[in-house]
């Protein structure tokens, strides 16, 4: 099976600032892949990079095998019916001004599918998210978060897309409005065989989601496995402290929390050896050297001093 | 008498829309003890924000007090003038909001608004920079003198949010206000702030009323969590209670649905059907009804929170059933 997306050594600096420094990874055909790594760890540039809407001066991005790195936006603008974005902000990324008719239904227009009748689609599309067909008159501000979130998933999905790129697609829901969320990119993935990457720092999105995931420090991959055994085997220290920081909805359980020491180091000044050295519970002077990515079993880690 | 330091009692608020009288709180009422931690948990549109901003009188202009008090230190806040609130704003009850991007000034240095801040001290500008640098290492800041002078963009996401945790009890308030003071972080920066305001309340004793729809946040810092569902309170309770015996039906699905509960991985996640009613438009009856799967003839009442026993409180019909039961 080939990858629908094939990520290879990615780089992207803004002047000096190397924001993503290699990233690599694949997404297989109706596979989800989730990246996860705190505020600043590259997450969203990532994504952006593939989509082209970031810089990205090395490395490759292949999406079905052609290579789109670099491409220009008259050269990308096809493959954007393939590729979608969800972004960040429900509200902020739908136009005030428009309606959701139009808002979901405004991909036609910019691909110049003129046969396509605009208010049938717009009905469909809202069936499609689960959302009443009267909604299509509503402007975003008649909007909840989690209808919002919705519009932006019925116009994600208007070109019918291969590969979705979800940035936090769940941020600032709630927690049944969440669940209704990952049910329907679940059903839609088994429905219509897409291919997903999401962005996201909440952990229990990504157990119930994600078929594989990356965890990313200062623009690079510092582990990458399946889902199940990242959850039940970090072997990163670090992923160990972010599994370990995830609160429990109980007041009882014990939790044994692994404190992360200090802040983000500055990407100006990137630490020497282990990037992560001066914040790991189990750093030792092995770890003065540089670890190198290293993969077992399909399971990725880049560490001197695995668990 | 007395150790209730902010009491709301049968609180009522409406907003004046187009479309009619939007019933944003009904019949509020539950207590907040000095030195206490209370949640409120709720989803969207349950009233959460009016109720703070009806707490700090910082309500819109179309909103309308119906009925009801709220009695901070014994005194209704409704009935106080605009100067009065202003003297307690800020010095006995102060606010941390949810986004920490948005709640410094971008052009002045962090030292300035610190200072700015103790408006109403009468100590010189370099105690109040020395008062300002204390309180920075209080919440984890390190080499606070030089950090004094960076202005809000040189500091993360989470040191921001230790900021304004600082700002907020610089005057050393009574009640602290938590409105989703950890929404925009991430895993690792929410744990820290938790802890940090764990920390501070015991070093400093104020009460803090934490708003959030994270549970497991909730589950971890509170000791009594009040539960609002569409403008109304449906339980309220101590946190065990809450989380291994919840008596309300919408209390229980909401801990159900918490994907955090789930530890295998769940191809359906459990959600609550229907939608939240319109509070333009309130349907008769209990409010959770349409969307409860347990709801009878009986729920075209509307129960009273009634209390189970010492300190928990729910609105359901099946409560009263269990008790003529047993």
């Amino acid at each position: 099976m080939s990858a629908i997306l094939d990520v290879n050594d990615l780089q992207t600096s803004y002047g000096s600032v190397n924001v993503l420094a290699g990233v690599s990874f694949s997404v297989q055909p109706g596979e989800t892949y989730a990246m996860v790594g705190e505020s600043g760890s590259g997450k969203t540039t990532v994504i952006r990079a593939i989509a082209g809407l970031a810089p990205a001066q090395a490395g490759s991005v292949k999406f079905d095998g052609q290579e789109i790195r670099g491409l220009s936006e008259r050269a990308m603008r096809p493959l954007r019916k393939d590729i979608a974005m969800m972004f960040q902000d429900p509200i902020g990324s739908l136009s005030p001004r428009v309606t959701v008719r139009n808002l979901i239904t405004e991909p036609y227009r910019i691909q110049g599918m003129k046969e396509k009748d605009i208010d049938a689609e717009a009905k469909r599309l809202l069936a499609l998210v689960n959302l009443p067909s009267h909604f299509a008159d509503r402007y975003p501000y008649q909007l909840s978060g989690g209808q919002a979130r919705r519009v932006g998933v019925a116009r994600a999905l208007a070109l019918e897309p291969k590969l979705i790129l979800a940035d936090e697609p769940t941020a600032g829901l709630d927690v049944s409005v969440q669940g209704e969320l990952l049910n329907l990119l679940n059903d839609l993935r088994d429905r219509l065989g897409l291919s997903m990457v999401i962005i996201t720092h909440n952990l229990n999105v990504v157990r119930h989601i994600a078929d594989r995931m990356g965890i990313l420090y200062l623009g690079r991959l510092v582990e990458e496995g399946s889902t199940e055994a990242i959850f039940d085997e970090p072997r990163h220290p670090y992923t160990h402290c972010l599994l370990s920081a995830n609160p429990e909805p109980d007041p009882d359980a014990q939790l044994e929390r692994i404190a992360l020491k200090g802040e983000p180091p500055s990407l100006l000044m990137r630490p020497s050896g282990c990037e992560f050295r001066e914040r790991c519970p189990v750093a030792s002077d092995i770890c003065l050297q540089t670890p190198k990515w290293e993969v077992n079993n399909d399971h990725g880690l880049r560490c001197l001093t695995p668990r | 008498m007395s150790d209730t330091l902010l009491e709301i009692d049968n609180l009522s608020v409406d907003y004046e829309t187009e479309r009619g009288d939007l019933k944003a709180l009904r019949d509020i009422s539950f207590d907040v003890q000095k030195g206490e931690i209370v949640g409120i948990v709720g989803e969207s549109g349950c009233g959460k924000s009016t109720l703070i901003s009806s707490i700090l009188r910082l309500t819109a202009p179309n909103t309308r007090f119906r009925q009801g008090e709220v009695r901070f230190k014994g005194d209704d806040i409704l009935t106080k003038t605009e100067r009065q609130m202003r003297d307690l704003r800020g010095s006995d009850i102060s606010i941390v909001f949810q986004d920490p991007m948005q709640t410094h000034n971008p052009v002045l240095t962090i030292g300035r608004q610190l200072v700015d801040i103790q408006h109403r001290s009468k100590a010189t500008k370099a105690q109040k920079l020395d008062i300002a640098a204390k309180m920075l290492a209080a919440v984890g800041i390190p080499d606070p003198q030089a950090r004094l002078k960076q202005h809000p963009h040189e500091f993360s996401g989470g040191m921001r949010q230790r900021i304004a945790i600082a700002m907020a009890l610089m005057s050393e308030p009574d009640l602290l206000i938590a409105d989703e003071p950890t929404t925009a972080l991430d895993a690792t920066l929410e744990v820290q702030i938790i802890e940090r305001l764990k920390d501070l309340q015991s070093e400093m004793n104020c009460a803090i009323l934490f708003i959030s729809h994270h549970l497991g946040v909730i589950a971890e810092l509170c000791d009594r969590v009040v539960v609002m569902y569409a403008g109304a309170v449906v339980e309220s309770g101590d946190v065990r209670e809450i989380f291994h015996d919840p008596k309300h039906p919408y209390t229980r699905r909401l801990i159900e649905c918490d994907p955090g509960h789930i530890k295998t991985r769940a191809r359906i996640l459990p959600t609550i059907p229907g939608e939240v009613p319109d509070l333009a438009n309130l349907p008769d009856g209990c409010i959770f009804r349409d969307r409860c799967e347990q709801a009878t003839d009986r729920c075209h009442q509307v129960p009273a929170l009634e209390k189970l026993k010492e300190g928990h409180f729910a609105a359901c019909w099946l409560n009263h059933h269990e008790e003529a039961a047993t």
